[in-house]
């Protein structure tokens, strides 16, 4: 594992001026996309890898921005870390729907200049991935070597390989699953109602800061193993004596509030809302009647599995439906269950395993 | 070994390795058979070194199943060595033949004379350069002879189609041919479903 940085990173943004219109039915006027690279594009344009964020992600991957704060994914992206910018030019995109640049609800409605707020139309993976590829093409990239990502971002690498099969040749799909689970969609619904249920949604002078803080406390709890929060947490109070009251008490508590309010004062809800609505429709094999082996027949890229054995969100038995439909459809397909103690949150955290199995597949050429 | 069971393998087919090991076998089938491979293997150190080699594997346990591979979906299944380490041989024995429209199984074989002379007159459990290990440390839970792999073949419906007789080291040596159940070190067997 490397400590290099990337130091200062710049965000860029490309502008799509066409009509973009989305599985919904519903249209943009065009939109923008802000991303960051990392590397050099060598000259023969085949070294570029697409990283994809998962839910409260954005495109600031790895180095440090204009605020000094590190990218999310900055200890495995960057000189001699799993993913290795002295071999590869690395984007990382700000998803459309997103709240760190690109078009999303905080952004004007053309059409009445107004804030889109809920009124933004709801986005896909497929619509996602259409709009990366717009990316791609404005970044002058014949094809991306490899697209990444993990939970929600390697949903779009999956999808990458289906619906844009010739322009992608390997995928890694971290801590992710082909659809969600019924459990899944109710942890996001219980998180869609705390902020829809937050007296201040759509009002117009402020924002829906407990409902959001709710839902990523929610949120939270499920990207961690109960084995990792008794670890760092336990029964720990923060005074000795309990008081027999509803304030603050235990530790856990403590931590989950901070984590939930500053979560709220830097993500917007509607993004949120949006966020867990994607995820819930993800299904690529709904096309071919629940068919994942018939899904995937056009894939041509070599598949990475990657699943942590604490992960409860996205267990590793998903993974492995994942990985059976890939043998089943003959696909060129590697999976990789390693053992973690920090649940879900574990596809963010380098280890020996994890990064040598990217870098090791990365590095193979056919 | 590997030039042996080459022989055995048509090119650009469908191979599945199962206990695959570093993947040094389906690295040399892919290189000279074009085959189109598939490993499993829990050893996280060894599925490093295949996805070194370039070779696609699969951290999967063969003792919790393999329900998930299709029926005939591949043409050839291998078992290396391997057989005699799982916790219900019979049943592996009965998937490899439902996966696989054929199958490569080697074993060590227990009733090799240097084995029956440890125990005979030495009184031990033999080791042996196929069978390294001592008797506590042993993954080799299920071991046996020639004679009683063939009988677990007919039991649970697999035809043999071939035997080769091979030293440890996987040279063919004709001489065991006199007493295979006695002088075999490892014994190669091809073998498919009775149907």
């Amino acid at each position: 594992m490397s400590n290099d940085s990337l130091g200062r990173v710049e965000t860029k943004s490309f502008i799509h001026k066409d009509a973009f219109t989305l599985k919904s039915g519903k249209s943009l006027q065009g939109f923008e996309m802000v991303y960051q690279t990392y590397g050099d594009l060598n000259e023969a344009r085949d070294n570029a890898i697409l990283i994809c964020h998962a839910l409260s992600g954005n495109h600031h991957v790895a180095g440090l921005n204009e605020e000094d704060k590190k990218g999310w994914w900055d200890d495995m992206v960057g000189p001699n870390k799993a993913f290795d910018t002295n071999k590869y030019f690395i984007v990382g995109c700000n998803n459309l729907g997103g709240c760190h640049g690109s078009t999303g609800p905080n952004s004007i409605n053309p059409e009445n200049n107004l804030a889109y707020g809920s009124s933004f139309p709801m986005v896909t993976v497929g619509d996602w991935v259409k709009s990366q590829d717009l990316l791609r093409i404005h970044l002058g990239l014949p094809f991306w070597f490899a697209v990444v990502g993990g939970s929600l971002g390697g949903m779009q690498a999956l999808q990458w390989s289906i619906d844009y099969p010739d322009l992608v040749k390997k995928i890694v799909v971290i801590a992710a699953a082909a659809k969600l689970s019924a459990q899944n969609i109710a942890f996001n619904e219980i998180a869609r109602q705390a902020i829809l249920a937050d007296p201040n949604y759509n009002s117009e002078d402020k924002l829906p800061k407990t409902g959001l803080g709710l839902a990523r406390m929610l949120g939270h709890i499920t990207y961690l193993s109960d084995d990792a929060m008794r670890e760092k947490f336990g029964r720990d109070m923060k005074k000795d004596e309990v008081n027999f009251s509803y304030d603050v008490e235990f530790e856990v508590e403590s931590y989950l509030r901070y984590q939930g309010e500053s979560f709220s004062n830097r993500f917007d809800a509607h993004t949120y809302l949006l966020m867990t609505k994607v995820l819930d429709y993800f299904d690529p094999a709904e096309a071919y009647e629940g068919d994942l082996a018939k899904t995937l027949k056009t894939v041509t890229a070599k598949a990475l599995l990657i699943a942590f054995s604490s992960d409860w969100r996205f267990s590793p038995e998903r993974s492995r439906e994942l990985a059976n439909a890939f043998i089943e459809a003959k696909k060129d397909i590697s999976f990789l269950e390693i053992d973690s103690p920090h649940g879900h949150d574990a596809f963010l955290m380098p280890s020996e395993t994890y990064d040598s199995a990217v870098q090791t597949f990365l590095e193979k050429n056919e | 070994m590997n030039k042996l069971i080459g022989n055995f393998i048509q090119t650009n087919t469908r191979v599945l390795d199962l206990g695959c090991g570093d993947g040094s076998l389906l690295a040399f089938l892919k290189k000279n058979n074009q085959v189109k491979g598939l490993g499993l293997e829990i050893d996280h150190q060894k599925i490093q070194n295949c996805l070194q080699k370039d070779v696609s594997v699969i951290d999967q346990d063969i003792d919790s199943g393999l329900s998930n591979f299709q029926d005939q979906s591949f043409d050839t299944v291998i078992m290396s060595q391997s057989i005699q380490a799982l916790r219900k041989p019979e049943v592996a024995l009965e998937e490899i033949t439902r996966i696989g429209k054929e199958a490569i199984i080697s074993i060590p074989n227990f009733a090799n004379w240097r084995c029956r002379m440890q125990l005979i007159f030495g009184g031990t459990m033999p080791v042996s350069s196929a069978l390294p290990h001592d008797w506590y440390s042993t993954p080799n839970i299920h071991l046996c002879s020639l004679k009683d792999f063939e009988r677990l073949c007919v039991d649970h419906g697999a035809k043999i189609l071939e035997r080769r007789l091979l030293s440890f080291d996987g040279q063919e040596k004709s001489f065991m041919k006199a007493a295979p159940n006695l002088l075999t070190e490892i014994a190669l067997y091809r073998v498919k479903a009775m149907n």
